[in-house]
């Protein structure tokens, strides 16, 4: 079952949430929402399930290229798993889980033992089968987000929403159950939309990564290819971890705070600002130059625990610099704090333009 | 497996109605039933207590204002009301106090009796005053012999008024303290501060708003008693008679205008009440608001 | 299990705010009400019997009680749509229906008995359409019901209002996502969130309205057998100086009203309980 959203525009009052989205998810497909907190995620998610609407006269929502943008959320068979759970606190587990199947209009209600051996089957699904006749504020944490998804999975939905679902839980449990839900969609193969502002959790989990940004899509791509081949700064800056030097671009050199490197973009005759990003693993430490292009700076604090080592150092102009060294390379190096070394970097991506 | 068949849509016009509101139709009429039903319960009494006041126009209206049995319970109430008032505030401060901020056996207990004359009725409130302090009451000859006037007297009055209103300060104040806890009086004292300085600069400026809150209900209760006061006061014109009774008198008499002129002096009061309550409720809101940050 | 007193506390004032307040509710209103109980004591269980199912106290109680109990209902029904509505919509005069709501706490009961008994008498302005149809509010039993139903209307909106204002959106929007239409959702998801408090405002609406008197004795005409309540007699037989016999009787509704106290506690210890992770 795919879905398509077409040219979404929507508004809180005077403030734009979705300018002109548009996106598309394949049949089978685990796609992450990916972005700052307030850039438009979880309203896109709920625009899809029908639980927000879109601007009057903007946009389309088709499921399985059947538009439902007029069809209320309670006939849109989407499931939906929200972030606090919303599980019903009054309902012992068995009856959340049979909630939607106990709801349904008499004449395609099924008999009470089929609800009955949907829901253990359900349950046995979500590995919680003991748990059937407790209620939700017996549950920890991680088994209450269980039991939400047995409840949102009970309706056979087409496709399955997740709005931020391990938001509230420990880092262990979230790891843990990011995993189970790897599994669980594998096993299932429902077209599902997970938003997060965990980029962990999004290159871990999907097969496609869509990075939002103010109310825009700012790149669809493979894991790989948003992190290895972001489309602009802003997705660069915010999937992994960057060092920033802010400099100009003159002709086909770039001067970017201690740095200067060949620029390889359409030279520029007059000079324009323009910053350079570099991740930490692609700066090296040597105590030479060695001929390569760097600068030098000072170690001030090294983390070596961990399957890398993380040395922060000061850049002898003053930028404070992140470096990521395997350890057998900072073996090799033996540096010490204060000494005074040289950094290069290996790969550099420039941006220019105005700061975004 | 159970597949739908064919997806209805509810919807108006071309917008889909969300999940958390009921259709237009249903909207407009429960707010037509409620807003009736507050017509006919609220605020047609409220509007018929000054049509009925004014019904002989403004002169009549001023002349049994100023008439001399008014002002005198007028007096009385106002006088009543200076000293109830007070008296529960002090009450309700150290009970809440006592109640919010320590951990004891029987709290519970001590918290359902404050909430004693909630249940009670108005009327047995003065029966058991009149019981204790009356002609035949257990006090009552001692009393009599030491020339000691309670009942049917001032004295009377004030104590009915301080049995029914005691618990309002102390039922606000309750709460919001027990959400506030004991941090930032714990904080004080660590820093140095006295007993007195602790409540006065840390625990007083918290529950201000509650304060005056409870204190205005407590203040309307007392002005505008009925039940209690009337059982104990002996209904003695120009002596023992508060507005409220003043009330009773000159409707019995016939004297509509004049029962009508006295009560839209204190349905104003009520106003006010409101007015003053919306406010500081208002604020207390944002007080309490400000704990669960 | 250790039974602790109090526990330790480096707060000062502990011993003077309980002893005053422990002074204070023993001098107000513990040894007076003792004292009531002591009275009753002066009276045979023949005599105490005979005066407390007397008809005409009997039919007092009839009309309390059932006055009472239908005002009530009236109040749970209609006072959980207004606090529907207060909480759930928005319109042009909100904020001043809401502080209204207060006014049957803010009113004196003497003016509230003697404007409703102006409105909904023959001539009254609701009263004279009521009149047509044969139906009789002023000096009526009926006018006991509508007196009860202004009085008690606060207790159930403002008991209901919090509760509705903290019920999670998200879960009407689970509810709606799983297929439940929204008359479903609220039958099912936030009726049974708000049964707990729709009882206590019953409650709290009922135990007052049992002892209201200023209201009631302009409204209801006060016939022997017909429109008298329960506190009305008590005063009557007070007048007459028949202390024993408005003892009895104060015996009984006090009675009550404990009953209804300790039902009320349950009730808010019932709801606390429910969401506060049973047994765990």
């Amino acid at each position: 079952m795919s879905i398509e959203a077409r040219h979404i525009t929507k508004h809180f009052g005077a403030f734009a949430v979705l300018k002109d989205v548009s996106l598309h998810v394949a049949t089978g497909e685990l796609i992450a929402l990916l972005g700052p907190s307030g850039s438009g995620k979880t309203t896109l998610l709920r625009i899809i399930s029908g639980l927000e609407v879109p601007d009057q006269g903007s946009g389309q929502i088709l499921l399985h290229d059947e538009d439902v943008t007029n069809r209320h959320v309670s006939m849109r068979r989407v499931g939906f798993v929200f972030q606090h759970y919303a599980l019903f606190r009054h309902m012992t587990v068995f009856k959340n889980v049979a909630f939607g199947l106990q709801v349904r209009p008499r004449k395609l209600r099924p008999t009470k033992r089929q609800i009955r051996e949907k829901v253990h089957e359900l349950l046995k699904l979500v590995q919680l089968e003991w748990l059937a006749e407790r209620y939700p504020a017996q549950l920890s944490g991680g088994q209450r987000q269980r039991i939400a998804l047995a409840r949102a999975l009970a309706i056979e939905p087409k496709v399955l929403l997740l709005d931020e679902p391990f938001g509230a839980l420990d880092a262990k449990t979230r790891q843990e159950l990011r995993r189970w839900l790897r599994r669980l969609h594998s096993e299932l193969n429902v077209t599902s939309v997970l938003v997060t502002h965990d980029q962990e959790e999004a290159l871990e989990v999907a097969d496609r990564v869509v990075i939002t940004n103010a109310g825009r899509i700012e790149q669809v791509g493979t894991p790989e290819e948003v992190f290895h081949h972001p489309a602009n700064e802003f997705v660069m800056n915010f999937v992994g971890h960057v060092n920033v030097f802010h400099g100009r671009v003159e002709g086909d050199r770039a001067f970017l705070g201690p740095l200067e490197v060949e620029y390889s973009g359409q030279p520029q005759t007059i000079a324009q600002p323009a910053r350079g990003l570099v991740r930490p693993y692609d700066l090296d430490i040597d105590r030479q130059a060695n001929g390569k292009s760097g600068f030098s700076a000072t170690v001030q604090h090294v983390n070596a625990a961990g399957p890398h080592v993380k040395i922060d150092l000061l850049a002898d102009s003053g930028e404070p610099v992140h470096v990521e060294l395997t350890q057998e390379r900072f073996r090799t190096l033996r540096l010490t704090l204060g000494e005074s070394v040289f950094v290069c970097p290996r790969e550099i991506n420039v941006f220019l333009g105005g700061q975004r | 497996m159970f597949q739908r068949k064919s997806p209805g849509t509810w919807q108006t016009a071309n917008r889909p109605v969300l999940a958390t509101t009921e259709p237009t139709l249903i909207r407009y009429l429960l707010a037509g039933v409620a807003m009736l039903f507050v017509t006919l319960f609220l605020l047609a009494p409220l509007a018929a207590v000054f049509a009925q006041a004014f019904s002989e126009g403004i002169a009549v209206y001023w002349a049994a204002l100023r008439d001399a049995d008014t002002l005198a319970s007028l007096h009385l109430t106002l006088m009543t009301a200076a000293i109830a008032v007070p008296l529960n505030l002090v009450f309700g401060v150290a009970a809440s106090w006592s109640i919010a901020k320590f951990e004891f056996l029987g709290k519970s207990l001590l918290t359902t009796l404050i909430d004693l004359p909630f249940a009670v009725s108005p009327v047995i409130s003065g029966i058991i005053y009149v019981l204790f302090f009356g002609l035949h009451g257990y006090l009552g000859p001692w009393l009599a012999a030491h020339n000691i006037e309670i009942i049917f007297a001032v004295p009377g009055i004030v104590l009915a008024t301080v049995f029914v209103t005691f618990p309002f300060i102390a039922r606000e104040l309750i709460p919001l303290m027990q959400a506030q806890g004991t941090e930032e009086e714990e904080a004080a004292l660590s820093l140095g501060a006295g007993g007195w300085q602790t409540f006065l600069r840390v625990t007083l400026p918290n529950i201000k708003w509650g304060l005056l809150y409870g204190v205005i209900l407590c203040n309307a209760r007392a002005m505008g008693e009925f039940g209690a006061v009337s059982v104990i006061s002996g209904h003695i014109r120009g002596l023992t008679n508060t507005v409220p009774l003043h009330v009773e008198i000159l409707y019995n008499e016939y004297n509509f205008v004049g029962a009508f002129a006295v009560a839209s002096l204190l349905t104003i009061l009520a106003l006010i009440t409101l007015v003053v309550k919306s406010f500081a409720e208002w604020k207390f809101k944002q007080e309490l608001h400000a704990i669960r940050m | 299990m250790n039974i602790v007193l109090k526990q330790r506390s480096i707060l000062p004032g502990f011993g003077l705010t309980l002893g005053f307040t422990l002074a204070y509710l023993s001098v107000i209103a513990l040894i007076p009400l003792f004292g009531l109980f002591l009275r009753t004591a002066e009276l045979t269980w023949g005599q105490f019997w005979a005066t407390v199912t007397d008809a005409r106290v009997l039919a007092a109680y009839r009309l309390s009680f059932g006055a009472s109990l239908i005002a009530a209902t009236v109040n749970v029904l209609f006072g959980a749509i207004v606090a529907w509505v207060l909480v759930r919509y928005r319109f042009p005069g909100r904020r001043v229906v809401d502080a209204l709501i207060d006014l049957p706490f803010a009113l004196p009961t003497a003016v509230a008995g003697i404007s409703l008994t102006a409105v909904y008498a023959h001539t009254g302005w609701i009263g004279q359409y009521l009149q047509p149809l044969n139906i009789k509010v002023a000096f009526a039993p009926l006018g006991v019901v509508v007196a009860l139903t202004f009085i008690g209307l606060p207790f159930v909106v403002r008991t209901l209002q919090p509760v509705l204002e903290d019920v999670d959106p998200e879960v009407e929007e689970a509810a709606a996502n799983l297929g439940a239409s929204r008359p479903q959702a609220i039958w099912r998801v936030i009726l049974p969130e708000l049964w707990p408090v729709l009882l206590t405002g019953f409650a709290l609406a009922f135990a007052r309205a049992l002892g209201e008197y200023g209201s009631i004795v302009f409204i209801s005409g006060n016939m022997p057998m017909r429109t008298e309540i329960v506190p009305l007699l008590m005063v009557m037989k007070l007048e007459q100086f028949d202390y024993a016999g408005a003892t009895a009787i104060a015996v009984v509704m006090l009675l009550a009203s404990f009953t209804l106290l300790l039902a009320i506690n349950l009730l808010q210890w019932w709801s606390g309980q429910r969401h506060s992770g049973l047994g765990s």
